[in-house]
């Protein structure tokens, strides 16, 4: 189809094709495309823009078209991240007894990928200031950082980092103890 | 000590760490998950091989060969990947995964490329831009492919 266009238009060596994807887990999404003062706008599954010198001109892909196009980028994807929430016993860096047992399908995870790297993000509830939160979750999350490694995660493949009260799983007045806030997340891609 | 002293002195730690944390890992954006057939990065000037567990910098190109085909996880969980003679280049990323800010604008010079948007576009809508020799993309939560001729 591309090839076709290319005969058509003057000018074939910047034509190019862009189609918005279905998301896995039915996200709203959109890309927009500009090209100059002319803008399209994709946003349902397959909605596709090719490249004109008029402008980007709007029309719809199939799988068809996307398998043989992009199949093998599509192909090279890497696998998406998979996310573990471990909690705390309160105001502590200690998990509680069901968290200690989630630990075996965080190794499973990190074993079955060819070059993991692992984050580990701490999150609290929403007692207390910004600065004292940011603080308790790298706290909880360095102490869970150390935990893997004690269990042979290489040190270079864990990070840690804190996301304090900005992310709040169960959404709380400020101020507010909430046992599911008190986690920490992990993140193996 | 008292538990709030306690406290404000694990934060000064803390704090200390993580400007050395950030200063070991600046210039780490992201890893080469997938590589197969010829897969290299320019960088410097420098033409290295892109294999499994690379990791990234800004300013990095990435080129594929005839029968290559390569796939990347950024810092902020964006995917991309791209299939056979094509040449990505990550002309900017910024990204702090304590507030999820960042900016991410890279180039498709050529070739294919799919791509799985992560944290940076999630926090704000054109926060990353994919650029074509002629179009402009700006993401706002998405998965897509584009293709240059």
């Amino acid at each position: 189809m591309t090839l076709i266009a290319c005969a058509i238009l003057a000018a074939c060596a910047s034509s190019g094709t862009v189609v918005l994807l279905p998301e896995k887990d039915g996200r709203p999404a959109a890309v927009s495309v500009k090209q100059g003062d002319k803008e399209v706008v994709l946003d349902k599954p397959y909605a596709a823009a090719k490249a004109t010198p008029l402008g980007p001109r709007p029309y719809t892909s199939s799988t068809e078209e996307v398998r043989s196009q992009f199949g093998s980028a599509l192909s090279a994807q890497p696998s998406r991240a998979t996310s573990f929430t471990l909690y705390f016993v309160e105001g502590k860096d200690e998990f509680t007894e069901e968290s200690k047992k989630a630990v075996d399908q965080i190794l499973a995870e990190i074993a079955q990928r060819p070059v993991p790297d692992v984050l580990v993000v701490g999150h609290t509830d929403a007692v207390g200031s910004d600065q004292s939160n940011d603080a308790l979750g790298q706290q909880r999350a360095e102490a869970v950082r150390a935990a893997l490694i004690r269990l042979g995660i290489p040190a270079g493949d864990v990070r840690a980092i804190s996301r304090g009260k900005r992310q709040l799983a169960v959404p709380t007045a400020d101020g507010v103890a909430e046992p599911h806030n008190r986690r920490v997340e992990i993140i193996v891609r | 000590m008292s538990i709030s002293r306690m406290r404000a002195w694990r934060a000064v730690l803390m704090l200390s760490l993580l400007g050395l944390a950030t200063l070991a890992g600046a210039a780490e954006i992201g890893q080469i998950k997938v590589s197969k057939g010829q897969v290299t990065i320019e960088r410097d000037g420098k033409s290295i091989p892109a294999g499994v567990g690379v990791r990234l910098q800004t300013s990095d190109v990435v080129k594929t060969g005839p029968d290559g085909s390569v796939g990347i996880t950024m810092d902020d969980d964006s995917l991309l990947s791209a299939g056979p003679n094509s040449v990505l280049s990550l002309d900017r990323y910024t990204f702090d995964p304590t507030t999820n800010k960042g900016r991410f604008d890279a180039s498709l010079n050529k070739g294919t490329l799919a791509v799985i948007s992560g944290r940076i576009a999630k926090q704000a809508p054109d926060a990353m831009t994919v650029r074509t020799p002629t179009a402009v993309l700006g993401v706002r939560g998405t998965e897509f492919a584009v293709s240059v001729d």
